[in-house]
């Protein structure tokens, strides 16, 4: 099947990403025997928890979640791949997984995509494998009385980035996005291994760039301000830029802004439904959080809007409607 | 300049710094380059890294805008001190705030380097020196990393020393660059070589002048390009002339820049301002530069001699230093200074009389001021992390002098167990907490990430800890904390429990967790600042003060939230029906009853009853914890327990084989549907034309996740528009006629223990009639299960189909549904039970209910419900308002 490529698509219309997995997973109530299911059954540490399995384990409900964002209106679906590379799944003791995770995340995605695709050639669906920023910093050291250490390095980054990417690329993604950013030498290390692996496979997907401002500093975890942030990303010719989690759409919008002023590509947004509970929770329903992102819309200030934690499918039809009714940001062309 | 279609160039640190046209002269700081430095060399060499990074911040603060690092000496392992000085900046958010130029004649230093930066920073350098190939290679590497880059003006055949070489070689590289490796223009940075002048040797004359000129052709021929150099070397032949060598770097300066120079290598501390040099001395300077005389030279080494030994003054801001010393240790903690920590620490500990009132006092204040600020949003992560390691500093001081003053008496300071919980792999947080600890002398046992609860608790035990400190990010961890709390409840451990990291808060510890664990006090750390106050406050001697405060706000927290949570979110009752438990009515799933109408019994058998009792809420009555039959061999209570029991069945034997008491039920089956989405119509007969009661039940409204509905009894029969046959049910059962003449007995011979024990059994067999009863509907009377073999565990786990929800519990808390259940099963006169006119039953030992037959029908909570369905029920109900709130006053989520 041939669909439009999504480098057209986007000139014309504001893009709708999906929203949590997580969040739609908790809903499902899954105990440990549902993330072994068939693949893991005699692994040793607890894997409840570990998201990224279920494509194997219950891909069933993996394609029911993607399915419920589809009809809901969005346009891109994320791969269940978040935790998705070696060093995530070391915790796990699953690093041997990974590359079955992503494939068929990524296959799975696809298949669902693919199926709504056809049902409405008229708005293809597109499949955006995530690419999560691990659970250790480049930037920053853990141990307090020895600050030059590092839990990680950047060649041992972008050797599981790059596990990662190919799998995701072979398993038929149509970009890939690196998302959650808070350390910004982690997600150099992430476009590094996909510009040395689309070389490599000869492919040419688009990239999608995604920080997080962690708190009211207006910083990342690492202390980079947003314009930092996006300079620090920007040697290569990405999609889009935009920021993801952490805060709210209110919280989010001053530093979406700089993103808008400052970056020469197309930007994304996919905010929290507001800023969690004291409970962790994340309850800013689906119209409250829908006046915020028209406002985006209103001033035009991305392209690519989506949700993250706490977001429902209910968020993303409201996103979806408004999408539709405003005006599509234009690239800038003065930078 | 035909630059119009390309961005500026654009670097980083934590900050950006854009270099544009308008934009003035970008410093280079050049003190952090062992090549250049003799003094960062020492450092780096005797491995003095927190004093060499006091020189990268010196420059900074001094106004570099990015700052060169340079590792390359023979003696020093370049790369590793590339990577370890690097590290150690980016943990320095002062001097991180600025890009880094990674400079080294090693390549592999280089991509090491960059490997270690964040931002977009500069590679000083690449060229076509080792050839094109390598070049192009190099380039791709640099691109990939994200870095900008400085391309020498050096090609194979050597470095270019005239003005026609560098800009043959610089448009060389130029469009390989641009076109080959498709690098952005605006990242290529020209180093035409600044060469030494006034050297004394005439091929030199030219060596400024060349770079002026080839500055003004790269800039007007290689479009985007900027140009910089290493200004110093220019004063090459004036070293340990550091007056005269500033007024050449100035003046060099002003013309480089007047000409297009737009960065450059230059120490910021050791640059003057152009029109501040001394006339003469300028004069001399731009002779020599500017190639205006023959003997420029030997003017400028004359008089030269007269600036020798000359110092400037170094230009930090110290006026904090004047400041009391609380002051100054605030400052120093905010700012995360080390240099005088230990001297202020030292003035400080004079003031006081115990060491430790040190920390307790200013060194805990200036913490509170990093937490407020850190929680404010006007401190970083990284600048909260320094700040500890000056506390550290401090108190490492402190140390010796604590132990000295060590009384008599003194309690040894805690032992603390802390980790992540399980599931959890986020720690940056609890090791900030177990520095700050270990500062205060706790001795800490981290157990790292992913701990489970057992092995908390284990070590705790093992190590005789006095607290424990449990730490997670993610929202799951919330919940671990609590089974946590539970195991330490269970264990019966009582040290003080702690708990922080992100998503914690006070109102999760004191709502969800403080309860569960009883023996000893829960607290919440908002962070790492204040752990140290808490514990020191749980272990010390003004605990009871503390725990006591601690309690009450943590009710106080409770209570406010109580009332808070009434505010969920409800669904209007309109929309709770269209999320209605979801059944796909098909008659073949409906068993007609093998009788419909009204049976009773007058004398149930007792024996056959007693089969069916569950004894587990038997021992809760008497309040003894735990599940039948494993509570007779528990630990605590077992022995107790099998004492009762043993007493229980001998009061059951006696009630049987004497007849002390009668069973009496009455069971009634009806054609039914459900009309309107909640209420449910009972037919007299199958004609299904004279209604004999209708049930009005009551919908959960709470708005629910996804996959959960919004359940009301009606859902479980099918409704009359379906055209399905459905039936329902509905009893009442009494266990308790006679017990009052025994219980009389018993408490005049002031036997209370029996005349509960009577009052516990019957209570028994009243809901074991009622679970035998149900049993027999659904394999005989009804008959829609006719195959089930269940024993009495599987019916206790409610493992049958169908429901018998009572009136008044979870699932229908409309207690004035019992007067029309009793109605139509005419159940007074059947049973003798009669309902009070607070619709309780009596005798107490008494169970009525309904009886689902459907298979997917399930036992749920209604919950709280919204005022609309509270009206629209007094509507149905033909009650008043006020009324129907009263009897439903516990379910009022308004």
């Amino acid at each position: 099947m041939t669909k439009r490529n999504i480098r057209d698509i986007i000139k014309e219309k504001t893009l709708v990403l999906d929203g949590a997995m997580g969040t739609m997973i908790q809903q499902y109530d899954l105990e440990e025997s549902d993330f072994r299911r068939n693949w893991f059954e005699d692994a040793k540490k607890p894997l409840k928890g570990n998201n990224d399995l279920l494509s194997l384990t219950r891909p069933e409900i993996i394609k029911e979640i993607h399915a419920s964002y589809f009809e809901a209106g969005a346009d891109i679906c994320e791969t269940n791949t978040f935790s998705g590379t070696t060093i995530a799944q070391a915790d796990y003791d699953l690093e041997e997984a990974v590359y079955d995770i992503n494939f068929h995340s990524a296959k799975l995605a696809k298949e669902v995509a693919d199926e709504f695709t056809q049902k409405e050639p008229n708005k293809p669906r597109y499949v955006a494998g995530a690419i999560g920023p691990t659970n250790r910093t480049c930037s920053i050291s853990p141990d307090v009385n020895n600050p030059a250490f590092r839990a990680i390095t950047f060649d041992e980054l972008v050797e599981a980035y790059s596990l990662q990417v190919k799998a995701l690329i072979e398993g038929g993604v149509d970009i890939l996005l690196v998302e959650t950013i808070f350390d910004t030498l982690n997600a150099k290390a992430a476009l590094y291994a996909i510009d040395v692996i689309q070389e490599e496979l000869n492919t040419d997907l688009p990239i999608m760039v995604s920080g997080t401002i962690t708190d009211a500093s207006g910083r990342t975890l690492t202390g980079q301000t947003t314009e930092a942030f996006l300079i620090s990303i920007s040697h290569l010719p990405v999609l889009s830029v935009g920021l993801n989690c952490a805060l709210g759409a209110r919280e989010l919008r001053q530093y979406l802004k700089i993103m808008d002023e400052k970056a020469p590509f197309y930007v994304s947004a996919h905010p929290n439904a507001g800023l969690p509970n004291e409970f962790g929770e994340y309850d800013e329903t689906p119209e409250i959080m829908g006046e915020q992102i028209e406002e985006f819309l209103k001033e035009g200030l991305v392209n690519i809007i989506g949700g993250c934690c706490g977001t429902t499918p209910e968020h993303i039809k409201v996103i979806a409607d408004l999408a539709e009714k405003h005006k599509v940001r234009k690239l800038n062309q003065s930078i | 300049m035909n630059n119009n279609n390309i961005p500026p160039l654009q670097l980083s640190g934590l900050e950006p710094l854009i270099v544009s046209t308008e934009s003035n002269f970008i410093n280079v700081g050049e003190r952090t380059n062992v090549t250049g430095s003799k003094k960062f060399l020492r450092l780096i060499k005797e491995e003095k890294f927190e004093e060499a990074l006091e020189v990268a911040l010196e420059q900074v603060q001094g106004g570099a805008q990015i700052i060169d690092v340079n590792m390359d000496e023979g003696m020093i392992d370049g790369k590793e001190a590339m990577i370890n000085f690097l590290n150690l900046i980016a943990s320095e958010p002062d001097i991180a705030r600025v890009p880094i130029m990674v400079d080294s004649s090693k390549w592999e230093i280089i991509e090491a380097g960059l490997k270690c930066v964040q931002g977009k920073g500069v590679v000083n350098s690449i060229s076509l020196k080792d050839g094109e190939e390598l070049f192009i290679e190099r380039a791709k590497i640099v691109r990939r990393l994200g870095a900008a880059v400085i391309v020498m003006a050096f090609d194979e055949d050597g470095q270019a020393d005239n003005y026609e070489r560098r800009i043959e070689i610089c448009k060389r590289s130029y469009n390989i660059l641009v076109d080959k490796v498709n690098f952005p223009p605006q990242d290529i940075i020209f180093d035409p070589n600044i060469f030494p002048v006034a050297t004394g040797m005439e091929e030199h004359r030219n060596n400024a002048l060349d770079f002026f000129n080839a500055t003004e052709w790269i800039r007007k021929n290689l479009p985007g390009a900027s140009v910089s150099g290493g200004v110093s070397n220019v004063s090459f032949s004036f070293r340990g002339n550091n007056a005269v060598r500033e007024a050449m770097h100035s003046a060099f300066l002003y013309h480089a820049i007047q000409r297009g120079m737009n960065m450059g290598i230059v120490n910021p501390s050791l640059l003057g301002v152009y029109d501040d040099i001394d006339k003469e001395l300028l004069e001399k300077v731009e002779d020599v530069l500017l190639n205006r005389r023959a003997d420029a030279t030997e003017r400028l080494l004359d008089f030269a001699e007269n600036f020798v030994g000359e110092k400037k003054l170094k230009v930090v801001d110290l006026s904090w230093r004047e400041q009391p010393v609380n002051a100054r240790l605030s400052h120093a903690l905010v700012k995360g200074i080390t240099e005088y920590i230990i001297e202020d620490t030292e003035e400080c500990r004079q003031n006081f009389k115990r060491p430790i009132e040190v920390i307790e006092g200013p060194l805990m204040d200036g913490m509170n001021i990093v937490g407020d600020l850190f929680g404010s949003g006007k401190m970083f992560l990284p600048q909260v992390v320094k700040s500890a390691r000056v506390m550290k500093k401090a108190v490492a001081y402190l140390l010796p002098f604590i132990e000295e003053d060590k009384q008599e008496g003194d309690k040894p300071n805690g032992r603390i167990v802390m980790a992540t919980v399980k599931g959890d792999v986020h720690d940056i947080g609890k090791n900030i907490v177990g520095v700050v600890l270990g500062c205060n002398n706790y001795d800490v046992i981290d157990l790292g990430v992913m701990v489970p609860a057992e092995k908390i608790i284990q070590t705790a035990i093992d190590e005789k800890a006095d607290a424990i400190g449990l730490s997670g990010l993610i929202t799951p961890s919330l919940d671990e904390m609590v089974t946590v709390a539970k195991e330490m409840e269970r264990a019966d451990i009582d040290i003080p429990l702690l708990i922080g990291g992100a998503t914690t808060s006070r109102v999760h510890t004191a709502v969800k967790i403080e309860q569960f664990y009883t023996k000893n006090q829960t607290v919440h750390i908002l962070d790492a600042s204040r752990s140290v106050t808490a514990v020191e406050s749980l272990l010390g001697n003004k605990r009871d003060i503390f725990v006591s405060n601690i309690k009450e706000e943590y009710k106080k927290l409770r209570e406010h939230h109580q009332n808070k949570s009434a505010k969920k979110v409800y669904l209007p009752l309109v929309e709770a029906r269209k999320n209605k438990f979801p059944i796909e009515w098909k008659q073949e799933d409906i068993q007609t009853p093998n009788k419909l109408g009204v049976q009773h019994f007058e004398d149930y058998s007792l024996e056959e009853i007693s089969k069916y009792i569950d004894w587990t809420p038997f021992f809760q009555a008497w309040e003894l914890a735990g599940r039948f039959p494993k509570i007779l061999e528990d630990e605590v209570v077992g022995e107790s327990a099998t004492k009762l029991y043993k007493e229980a069945q001998e009061l059951l034997r006696k009630i049987i084989d004497e007849k002390w008491l009668t069973a009496k039920g009455v069971y009634g089956l009806f054609p039914a549907n459900s009309i309107n989405d909640d209420d449910i119509e009972i037919y007299t007969d199958e004609s299904r034309t004279e209604v004999l009661y209708v049930q009005r039940s009551i919908r959960s409204q709470l708005k629910k996740s996804k996959k959960a509905h919004n359940i009301a009894l009606a859902d479980f029969i099918a409704p009359k528009e379906s055209g399905i046959k459905d039936y329902i049910g509905g009893f009442v059962v009494t266990s308790g006629i006679g017990i009052d003449e025994h219980i009389k007995r018993f408490k005049d011979d002031h036997d209370d223990y029996n005349a509960i024990m009577i009052q516990a059994l019957a209570d028994r067999l009243a809901e074991a009639f009622a679970e035998l009863l149900h049993a027999k509907v659904r394999k005989e009377f009804w008959g829609y299960s006719p195959e089930e073999e269940f024993d009495n565990e599987d019916l206790i786990k409610e493992k049958y189909k169908g429901i018998r929800p009572a009136p008044g519990y979870p699932a229908c808390p409309d207690h004035t549904e019992k007067p029309g259940l009793f109605e139509i099963l005419d159940a007074t006169k059947h049973t003798t039970v009669k309902l009070t006119e607070h619709m309780a039953m009596y005798p107490t030992a008494a169970v009525a209910g309904w009886y689902f037959g459907h298979p997917e029908a399930k036992y749920f909570g209604v919950g709280k419900i919204a005022k609309d369905q509270v009206e629209s029920l007094a509507e149905r109900k033909g009650k008043r308002f006020e009324e129907m709130e009263r009897w439903l006053s516990s379910n009022l989520g308004y």
